[in-house]
Order: C-alpha cells, then structure tokens, then sequence
C-alpha cells in the first residue's frame, strides 16, 4: 500500500466569526482505500473534502500528495487526481456529451481525446445506451444529472475520488446505480484507486467502505 | 482652427428665467400631491450650486495655463470616478476601490493623452479647454461601463459559484474558471457605449456636439469631434472594464487557483 493522501493537522476558522470550523484533523488515504465519512451536519465534512480538494485556504495544517507538499502552480494538476464531487455537482447546459466532454476542454488535456468507447462501457453498464450522449441535460431526472456528474469526473481517471453526499437527492434505483459505478470503477481499475465517500447513511457507509472515519465539531473522533 | 465661433452671452437674470419654469415644476407637484417638491428643491439648488463652482474652479484653471491645476483636476475627477463607479455595484470586495480607481485612472489618461496629443494636436497638450472636458465626458461614460463590468462580474460568479468550482475541481487553471465570469463582465460594460454609437445622431444629437453647435461650430466640424470623442469613450470604456475586471479577478483567485469566495459582501 502506497500512500497517496496526507492531511496533517489541518484547520479552517470561519472568516467572519472566527470559530474554528476544521481543527486538527489529521487523515491518510493509501492506494486502494475505500473510505466513509461520517458525521453530524454541520460536523465539517463538506469543509473537510474542500480542504482536501485544496479548493478553499487553510488557516494551518497541510495537505500533501505522495508525501510532497503540492506547489501553487501544481494545485490544478493535484485536482485531476484527487477529484472533488460537489454535493450538486452542477450539470452544464446542452447535452450528456457536452458535459462529459467538458474536462477536455481544458488546456492541461487538451492533448487528450475525449474516450467515447469508455464512456460508452461506462453507460452500458448503466443501461444506456449511446444515444444518452445526445440527451439534453435540462431532460434528465436528478438521478440521471449525478450520474453524468460521476461520469464526467471517472473520465479525468483521477487516482482518488472526493465524493461529497452524491446519493444525498436519489431514490433507490438511482443510488445503487451511483454506488455500483464507483464501486465498478475502484475495483476494476488500476489498484491505486481510492475513494473517500460523504454519506449520512449508515448502511451506506458500511456498503461502500472498509473503514469509517468520524467527524463531530470540525474533529476527528474516530477512524 | 475655428475662429467664427459666436454664442449668446447669458447673464443671470436669464438664468433665474429659467428657474420659474422649475417654481411651476414644483406648484404642480403640489397640486398634484406628488410630494416632489422637496426633492425637486434640493436637485435644483444642487445644480446650481455645484455647477457655479464648476464654473469658478475652471475660470481659474483656465486663466492659469498652467500643466499643474489641470493635472490636479484631472486626478480628482478620476477619484471621484473611482468611488463613483464601485458606489453602483451591489457586491463588494476587498480591493474592489483600487481595482476600480488604477484602471480608471490608467485607461482614461492614456486614451486622453493620446486623443488630446495625437489626434486633436493640441498644444500645449494640457490646454485646459480641451483636455477637462474631453476627461470628463470620457470619465462619465467609462465610469458606467466599469460599473456594470464590475457588477456583472461579482454577480456571475456568485450566481455560478458552484460552475466555478466545478471546473477548479476538475483540474482547471482559474484563468481557466473565471473566464466565463470576465467575459460576459467586459461584454455587459460595453453595452452602453456600443448601444449610444449604434444610435448616434438618431435618437438625439450627443451632448458635445449639441454644445458645439450652440456655440457655432459648423456642423461638419461638430460631428468629427463627436466621432473622435465616441471613439476615445469606447476605447476607455473597453480597456478601464478589462482593467478593472481582470484586478478584481486577481483579488478573488489567488495563487493557489481558489476562489476567494469568502471575501465577498452584499452591499
């Protein structure tokens, strides 16, 4: 086991009032891991996976990326390979295709081709088929919108996956589709691949990870 | 140079003329219990008042002809553009003043310079009669345009926080994240501009010009003007928005590619 991602000691007040909001959290994902996070709303969760996406400034503590400490300009890079999910990950106007597409539109992979025969396994296992790609995205049920959303982040091929409440809005059907494409993707993939998973379900927590991490009041109370 | 120029003198008897044609203004709204009249009171005492001073601080300047008061005039109007042009905007952030005021001050004394130096030729360059009005019609115009690029730009990006964040997370640069934000910022600032060339001429004749022929400018000679002052407001309202957009940019997005969302305040 390798270790991918370090986060030692890390803390975030709250810019208005101060009160710390993350406090000495300290947590490890190696290759392989399948982990949950757990914990009260409002326990910092949300916070945490930002924090670990680097999306938002610490106030101390560090993250680090195969035990280096990740320069400025590297942070965009870092995100490809620790891939943050938002809770509602916003899906963009036009089609599936255009979303899933959307990545490549950026410079850094630019001299990469969209895989469109991957993208295509990925549905079948779905049960869609490839004329999914051309649906328009304002048609699509909730369900259907976060899964784009998985999709579009399992094509970047990042190495951990931050993935924040995704089931939190889908029915049955839908969440067992979410989990089995992620599960799919850990398992079947190179065997580095992680995830750290946000869930308020217990049975959830127990179905997706090996090991459970508890956040209360910005803290990590077990592991 | 136009030397046939000849105008009316107006003396202040003509004036306070004028200003029964607001007394009626106000014994309407009286009538009428429209409760403008206080309002209508002040507005027009403030005109007055304010456009006396005017009238006194440039009798001075220009007896002066000297480059020093025309330089300090030109440095408080673009103050005053500055805080004028972020005063509009409905969110706030810190170094909002500084972007607004630097690319204010930048992109109007260049284009002036230029329009005053190099196309109108004159000499000398700091010849009060051109170069403040030319500074002020181009301030008044730019600080719109600065305003609305500001407003807009705040407004995309909270209204797209999470559109923001999602291209961050999915490894963009925050160039790469913010330009959608800075595009339609620097499109909505010049909308005004292109919407008042596109017009020109149609709907009313443009205040500079309206001026000039008053005071006997052959009209030939009063749209060419016109056209260059059009000119030197589209390009300073094109460079001050760009200006000030991309420093608010590089407040908002620091070095490690995040959105300083937190830093933001609604007025």
């Amino acid at each position: 086991m390798t270790q991918l991602l370090a986060a030692h000691e890390l803390g975030r007040q709250s810019p208005t009032t101060g009160q710390w909001l993350l406090r000495n959290v300290s947590l490890q994902v190696d290759s392989g891991d399948r982990l949950a996070l757990v914990g009260p709303t409002g326990s910092g969760k949300s916070l945490l996976l930002r924090a670990l996406a680097l999306l938002d400034p610490l106030d101390c503590g560090e993250v680090r990326w195969r035990t280096r400490a990740i320069p400025d300009h590297d942070v965009p890079r870092y995100r490809e390979q620790v891939l943050y999910l938002q809770q509602r990950s916003p899906v963009i106007e036009g089609t599936v295709a255009h979303n899933l597409q959307l990545p490549f539109s950026l410079h850094r992979r630019e001299s990469l081709t969209f895989p469109r025969d991957r993208t295509l396994v990925l549905l079948d296992d779905l049960g869609k088929g490839a004329d999914f790609l051309d649906s328009r995205t304002e048609n699509l049920s909730g369900g259907e919108r976060q899964l784009v959303a998985v999709l579009r982040a399992l094509l970047v091929d990042p190495a951990v996956l931050l993935l924040d409440e995704p089931s939190a809005a889908l029915d049955r059907q839908a969440t067992s589709d979410l989990e089995r494409l992620v599960d799919r993707w850990q398992s079947a993939g190179p065997r580095e691949r992680a995830y750290l998973w946000v869930s308020h379900d217990p049975s959830q927590a127990e179905r997706m990870a090996k090991r459970t991490i508890h956040l209360q009041d910005g803290r990590v109370v077990a592991s | 140079m136009i030397d046939q120029v000849s105008y009316l003198e107006l003396s202040y008897w003509q004036v306070a003329l004028a200003t029964l044609l607001i007394l009626f203004n106000g014994a309407l709204s009286l009538v009428l219990k429209l409760g403008l009249g206080r309002r209508l009171l002040i507005a027009a005492s403030r005109t007055t008042v304010q456009l006396l001073l005017v009238g006194l601080v440039l009798q001075k300047v220009f007896a002066l002809r000297h480059w020093a008061p025309v330089l300090g005039l030109g440095l408080a109007m673009v103050l005053i553009a500055g805080l004028a042009a972020v005063r509009r905007t409905s969110r706030r952030f810190p170094g909002i003043w500084l972007s607004s005021t630097l690319s204010i001050l930048v992109s109007s004394w260049v284009v002036a310079g230029i329009g005053l130096g190099a196309i109108v030729r004159v000499e000398p360059w700091y010849l009060p009669q051109y170069a403040i009005p030319f500074l002020g019609m181009i301030l008044g115009n730019a600080l719109t345009g600065i305003s609305l690029g500001l407003d807009r730009f705040t407004e995309a990006l909270v209204q797209g926080r999470d559109q923001v964040e999602l291209y961050l997370a999915l490894g963009a640069t925050r160039w790469e994240a913010a330009l959608p934000a800075i595009r339609q910022a620097v499109r909505t600032g010049m909308i005004p501009i292109l919407n008042s060339m596109t017009v020109a001429g149609l709907v009313s004749l443009p205040g500079m010009m309206t001026g000039q022929l008053l005071a006997g400018v052959p009209p030939a000679q009063a749209v060419k003007y016109q056209i260059v002052i059009m000119f030197l407001i589209a390009s300073v309202t094109g460079l001050g928005t760009v200006g000030a957009v991309l420093l608010s940019y590089l407040r908002l997005f620091n070095r490690r590619h995040q959105f300083a969302y937190h830093l933001m305040r609604v007025t």
